[in-house]
């Protein structure tokens, strides 16, 4: 009797996972009550009479959906790739357009939060363009670029780019006077001004721009693909999957734009850590 | 004769405010606003040596701060004029350091590099290795040599004051301003840095203007103490030299009976003859 007891507690010491679980149970219990509950319910729904939307079970007794979950990597040419390879594709897409943005965004964010003169003829330019939806760029990034690729990238960017530009705007404004005095009364010289004050106060504003942008940008290129037809990309995944009606693919898919959507977004805030710690 | 007379004096004034190290020469400020113009100071003359420490005293919204603002150079008089050395102030520049009422360091840089941003500023013939030397040699004078790799967000508001003063004595000012720099610190904290602001004083003998809102920091701290009337339209009420012999200390001090005869006077100055409306 006594062993046991010794035995399980030496278990629990020297068995990570199990001291992991002790330390953080009441933090994980809630959010894994919640997911199963969801999942649940989920199921029950999609056994009711008359419903067409399949339980998350499906993903696994769906056999073409199966594969697709099992074999991410799976590449037999043309449209037919895995989900890994359709989301590396739409990501690739991101990269580009967001990056466009970030520098573009970043750049005229700071030359029009200096420039008082610009800041209040172009503000309401920004301000009306920043509310049109990225479906909306898609008839007219098809036009004006006549490709499917350049026109996604373009659609991406045109998404991204206001936040990206008006919170780097409004860091440049809004730093401290504080700071300003300092400069005023040392006479710091442009450049020392531009990276000893005015970059580093406006950072964390530029990284809120950055957050919401790549959490739109992800969200552009889904609508944008869903739109172009005939590229390997999750959006168009989605929309190849809804014409054939195979819908628990739609699911898995949809699973997986979340989870990238959730890694993006930490990513550029760990990127925040790094870069601007503590502010 | 009289008239000749009269213009030598005229120009005698004028050629010894110009020999005078700072002189506020009649100054007024005039703030527009909706309700018409709305004048903060007025008739506001002072002269002040070269290594000098002075100390403004007033009620809030009497316009210390605007006065030491057209000092700095952060502010123009509406008329009147402020000169430093016979040159009038037109911006603000690193022989005027301010240590600002809030600090004002930047808190992505550690303290030395803090202090080395203006050391950096205001030498750039000097070498590196020089100026690294200026920056733990001032951080050592206000005792922060172990807090130099640290943030300001890491440290205490003394602390913060303390690297606030290193910065501004660390570029040699002609003129140190202080816009009531011990404010917000717990009283032992108060006094350690108002010695450790005297002594550095000593030592370097640059003119210091200060405001303070404590009659005692004024009375161990300042050679004369400038008592504002209360504004609109505020001026210099009375000047009090402080006779103190220096260096200073300030359990002796306390002891003297001039002290309170001083205190006194200054306080009757605050609470009778200018009592603010709302103090009473």
């Amino acid at each position: 009797m006594t062993t046991t007891v010794k035995l399980n507690k030496n278990g629990t010491k020297n068995n990570p996972v199990l001291a992991f679980w002790q330390k953080h149970k009441n933090d994980l219990i809630p959010p894994l009550v919640g997911v199963i509950g969801f999942l649940l319910l989920w199921e029950m729904t999609s056994h009711l009479p008359g419903m067409r939307l399949p339980g998350p079970s499906s993903l696994f007794t769906d056999e073409r959906t199966r594969i697709l979950l099992l074999y991410p990597f799976y590449d037999r040419g043309g449209l037919d790739k895995g989900l890994f390879w359709q989301t590396m594709a739409s990501l690739g897409r991101v990269a580009q357009g967001y990056s466009l943005a970030a520098i573009v965004g970043i750049s005229v964010g700071i030359l029009v939060g200096t420039q008082p003169f610009l800041d209040k003829a172009l503000d309401p330019i920004f301000q009306f363009l920043r509310m049109v939806a990225p479906l909306a760029w898609v008839p007219i990034a098809l036009v004006a670029l006549q490709q499917n690729h350049p026109a996604a990238i373009f659609v991406i960017f045109i998404t991204s780019v206001w936040p990206i530009l008006i919170n780097t705007t409004e860091g440049v404004k809004q730093i401290p006077q504080d700071y300003i005095n300092v400069q005023k009364v040392l006479q710091l010289s442009k450049t020392k001004f531009f990276f000893k004050i005015l970059l580093p106060s406006a950072l964390p504003y530029i990284f809120t721009g950055l957050r919401i942008g790549i959490g739109l940008a992800w969200l552009a290129i889904i609508a944008a693909e869903i739109v172009m037809s005939g590229i390997v990309g999750i959006g168009f995944f989605i929309w190849d999957a809804y014409q054939q009606n195979y819908i628990s693919e739609i699911i898995l898919a949809v699973i997986y734009i979340g989870a990238i959507g959730l890694i993006l977004d930490r990513a550029i805030a760990y990127l925040q850590k790094l870069i601007a710690p503590g502010q | 004769m009289q008239t000749t007379n009269r213009k030598l004096v005229n120009s005698m004034e004028k050629q010894l405010k110009l020999d005078s190290f700072l002189t506020i020469d009649n100054v007024s400020k005039i703030y527009p606003t909706p309700k018409g113009p709305y004048t903060v100071l007025q008739n506001v003359n002072l002269t002040i040596n070269q290594g000098e420490f002075i100390c403004l005293i007033g009620h809030s919204g009497c316009g210390k701060s605007t006065l030491l603002n057209m000092v700095s150079g952060f502010a123009q008089p509406t008329g009147g004029s402020v000169n430093l050395k016979g040159k009038a102030i037109t911006q603000p520049g690193p022989d005027r350091m301010v240590v600002f009422q809030n600090y004002a360091l930047l808190p992505w840089l550690t303290v030395f590099d803090n202090v080395y941003l203006a050391v950096d500023t205001v030498y750039p013939q000097k070498i590196e290795a020089e100026k690294r030397a200026i920056v733990r040699e001032h951080l050592a004078l206000v005792g922060l040599t172990e807090a130099m790799e640290k943030k300001p967000t890491q440290i205490s508001g003394g602390m913060k004051q303390r690297v606030s003063i290193a910065r501004a004595l660390a570029i040699r000012p002609e003129v140190l301003i202080l816009d009531e720099p011990f404010g917000a610190l717990d009283p032992i904290t108060k006094e350690e840095l108002q010695e450790e602001l005297l002594k550095i004083w000593h030592e370097n003998r640059c003119t210091v203007l200060m405001i303070t809102h404590d009659i005692d920091e004024a009375l161990f701290l300042a050679d004369r103490l400038v008592m504002m009337t209360n504004g609109p339209a505020a001026t210099i009420g009375e000047v009090m030299s402080i006779p103190f012999a220096r260096p200073r200390d300030r359990e002796r001090i306390m002891e003297d009976p001039q002290y309170y005869d001083l205190r006194n006077h200054a306080l009757d100055f605050l609470y009778n003859r200018f009592a603010h409306d709302d103090v009473a």
